[in-house]
């Protein structure tokens, strides 16, 4: 087994001092990042890029992974105490956190974000190990078509997202697309739908405004709407018997949601295109989709945080692969990563497996002990967390409106987002009132970008033939897939209509 | 409260009198907050790996009182770059760096009413060259025989490169007008994804950098056919220019630090010199060597008609691809 060894040598490697100091370092600077709403994993590294001057390049590397994984930990906080996305890998978890946190449990959603996330990390991490050649073929075999392909099927899972009623949904996402259009288009060339010429519409409209808005703002004004400030999160202290009482509920009810994030998040990771925003979209939408009891997602399920947190550490691990193996990028955060292994003087590509064994395996060793810090450290932040959650929600409130404000701006440095924020929220107070889902429309924001290229190349590729998507081997099969989600709520509606009518001529 | 503010003005004014006789430069100007680094790409792309790797250098090195701030405004294909420099509130601490959009895109939209030469010039720190690159089981190892296939495959043959109308569809414009080439042209969003998707056979040629290809090429899955240099590149010495083939073309794109419009003289010495300074170091001169970047070292005023330059053939290219 020449894989062991080299992992034994990766992890000796990631196990000296200075490294294990880096790992601690970087994943509670991570942990707090990931938790600052506006704040992700791309901004820590971009920010603490320059600093990993002063240690050799495998320690470097080690403390820019450490902090991505304690961001990826760290997002689900304030998703959980505050219903803010911490970042934009943590948006999925608000769907159920917050619900959790609001019915007093929030100490069940933050053990079980912790657990999942570190199950996720440590499964991705094995896969990792054993497959990465393998894995990066794969990655490889996934051109335009087959991406468009992946992208129909996350919305097919999405379209059952919205609870029952299907225009409404299918609205919310063509609301969400319309906004993913904003900026820029790639294939011609030419600025689209830059309104009254403002020129911060070019860089298009940052998922992450439209996150905060609809889950800050609008959350917040819903619950002072609802609950005229009265709201009472009766959280009793945590101690170690509830955690561990939190931990067992973690194994009865939310192994399955941990099951899909930690595949389905780590495969949609190495795919250069996505990264671990989508991943953990997915893998909410996919474990509703299979759960018999789905429409209990979103009411505060466990499996509902524990999917997408599951996903977003996975993929995080996922997209290391192509950045390791081919030199590509799999999601922002990596971008950065390999700026600085060109800096550090390596050269990332294929060749790096074979000619620096000691700094891939000493960073692959480093993923399976920053995941156990990370757990460790996260557990023992959650007391504090939960005593947040016990301020009264009049300080809570504007606590949050500042939070989102500050992080909007932090996200882009632009105060036109910030006034983008205002403007979703307020929206999305009202649309919630009429009772559109909002889910639909920030899963579009994500998946559009992504979905549209995509499907313009591919169909440039086949001089405008859309059978592109259905005879390639591996577009064909997911194509088919998603089309049968899409049309099953119809199927089920014709059917229910029919069975109603018959009832009534019986 | 007049009397200690005049107190104060006075204690300071003192103080900094004497400290500028104490430097012994007294007119030189230096930054006062953060320098507004800005980036015409997004976060991960050639040039914001190059503007990464400069900030690292100055802040290994010490090089700057105040920090350059990198700030990606990759929007618009540059378009927000050149807005946000345009009217930039403070323009001595605003400066950014370019890369070929800062040509064509002023041009392709016209609406913007950007004119690069209010812009003030800093430093131009190399240029990128453009090869062309085929799978290895293509089994084409000269221009000749893909020209050939090109001509054969009669408008299916597949090429893909960083948007429209920019660098990459410029060069192929350039082919397929000088061979009597039909190509299907595939934009996409940044090098890093084309260079995969000629790996992974997505597409059949690219026109990457070198440093886009690097990684594939040392893994022996891509082949170089011919590099758009007026000399042949050191990394790649088989491989021939377009010159050697008896046309007179070449093209990079620019690697060049700006600063904004009405930048003040003293500003603008400050940072020409500390690029200059960054251009000397041994890093860059390694990195130039690695990513095969070709220098073009010039002087302030020579940018400035390097630029009109550069304009020029612009318009004549992309008026070209119009056709």
């Amino acid at each position: 087994m020449e894989i062991l060894g080299l992992l034994s040598d990766g992890l000796l490697l990631a196990l000296q001092p200075i490294n294990v100091g880096m790992i601690l370092i970087g994943v509670t600077i991570g942990l707090f990042i990931g938790a600052m709403p506006g704040l992700g994993s791309v901004n820590g590294v971009a920010i603490l890029l320059p600093i990993t001057f002063l240690v050799p390049p495998e320690s470097a590397i080690i403390f820019l992974a450490a902090i991505y994984y304690g961001a990826m930990y760290g997002g689900a906080i304030s998703s959980i105490t505050l219903g803010i996305p911490g970042a934009s890998t943590a948006v999925a978890t608000t769907f159920d956190g917050r619900p959790l946190a609001l019915q007093g449990r929030a100490s069940l959603a933050l053990v079980t974000a912790a657990l999942a996330s570190f199950v996720g990390g440590t499964i991705s991490v094995i896969l990792f190990t054993l497959f990465a050649p393998l894995l990066a073929s794969v990655a490889l075999s996934f051109g335009p078509p087959e991406i468009f392909a992946l992208m129909l099927l996350a919305f097919a899972t999405f379209v059952g997202l919205g609870g029952d009623d299907i225009p409404k949904t299918v609205l919310s996402i063509c609301l969400g697309l319309v906004l993913a259009s904003v900026g820029f288009d790639e294939i011609s060339g030419e600025p689209r739908l830059v309104f009254f010429d403002i020129s911060g519409f070019l860089h298009g409209i940052n998922f992450l405004v439209l996150a905060i808005g609809v889950y800050g703002i609008g959350e917040m004004m819903w619950t002072i709407d609802t609950t005229r400030g009265k709201i009472t999160t009766t959280e009793s202290r945590m101690t170690l018997r509830g955690a561990i009482a939190d931990a067992g509920e973690f194994l009865r009810r939310a192994w399955r949601g941990t099951a899909i994030g930690s595949s389905l998040g780590f495969f949609v990771g190495i795919l250069p295109a996505a990264g671990a925003t989508p991943g953990s979209l997915m893998s909410y939408g996919v474990a509703k989709m299979l759960a018999r009891d789905g429409n209990e997602y979103g009411k505060g399920h466990p499996d509902g945080v524990a999917a997408p947190e599951a996903a977003n550490n996975s993929a995080s691990t996922g997209s290391m692969l192509p950045m390791l193996t081919l030199g590509i990028p799999g999601s922002p955060t990596t971008a950065i990563l390999l700026g600085g292994m060109v800096i550090w003087g390596l050269t990332p590509g294929p060749r790096l497996f074979t000619d620096q064994p000691e700094f891939v395996w000493g960073l692959i060793g480093s993923f399976y002990i920053s995941n156990f810090f990370a757990l460790v450290i996260n557990l023992s932040f959650i007391p504090l967390f939960i005593w947040m959650l016990r301020m009264p929600f009049t300080i809570l409130a504007p606590m949050i409106f500042v939070l989102s404000i500050v992080g909007g701006s932090a996200a882009t440095k632009d105060m036109h987002d910030v006034w983008l924020i205002v403007i979703f929220g307020l929206a999305a107070f009202f649309l919630r009132k009429f009772d559109y889902p909002l889910a639909p429309a920030v899963l579009a924001i994500v998946l559009g970008p992504i979905a549209e290229p995509t499907l313009r190349q591919s169909l440039l590729l086949s001089s405008g033939d859309p059978m592109i998507f259905l005879n390639r081997p591996i577009a064909g099969p997911i194509t088919v897939i998603a089309i049968i989600l899409i049309f099953m709520p119809l199927l089920k509606m014709v059917r229910n209509r029919m069975r109603q009518q018959s009832e009534k001529t019986a | 409260m007049t009397m200690l503010s005049s107190f104060v003005t006075k204690t300071l004014g003192a103080a900094a009198v004497a400290f500028a006789a104490m430097s012994g430069s007294a007119s030189a100007w230096e930054p006062t907050k953060p320098i507004d680094f800005v980036i015409m790409a997004g976060a991960g792309g050639g040039a914001d790996q190059i503007a990464r790797f400069i900030q690292s250098v100055a802040e290994k090195k010490g090089l700057t009182s105040r920090p350059l701030v990198p700030n990606n405004k990759g929007g618009g294909s540059g378009a927000e770059a050149l807005i946000h420099l345009k009217g930039a509130s403070d323009p001595d601490h605003t400066i950014l760096v370019t890369l070929n959009s800062y040509f064509t895109t002023p041009l392709r939209q016209k609406g913007l009413g950007i004119d690069v030469k209010t812009f003030t010039p800093v430093a131009m720190m190399g240029v990128d060259p453009f090869v062309l690159w085929v799978h290895k089981d293509s089994g084409i190892t000269t221009f000749e025989d893909w020209v050939e296939k090109v001509k054969a495959d009669n408008g299916e043959y597949v090429m893909g490169g960083t948007g429209s109308g920019q660098e990459d569809s410029l060069v192929i414009t350039f082919m397929e007008q000088n061979f009597g080439l039909d190509i299907k042209y595939i934009p996409y969003k940044g090098g890093g994804a084309v260079a995969k998707d000629l790996a992974g056979q997505q597409i059949m040629a690219s026109v990457n950098n070198p440093a886009e290809a690097k990684g594939f090429y040392e893994a022996g899955d891509v082949v170089p056919l011919i590099a758009f240099s007026d000399e042949r590149l050191a990394a790649y010495p088989d491989v021939r220019t377009v010159k050697e083939i008896g046309k007179d073309f070449s093209y990079y794109n620019q690697r060049a630090v700006v600063g904004a419009p009405g930048q003040s003289a003293e500003a603008a010495e400050y940072y020409q010199k500390l690029f200059e300074t960054i251009y000397n170091t041994e890093e860059w001169q390694e990195y130039m060597t690695s990513e095969s970047l070709s220098p073009l070292w010039m002087a302030p005023e020579d940018q400035t008609a390097y630029w009109q330059l550069q304009i020029d053939n612009h318009v004549e290219l992309l008026a070209k691809m119009e056709e």
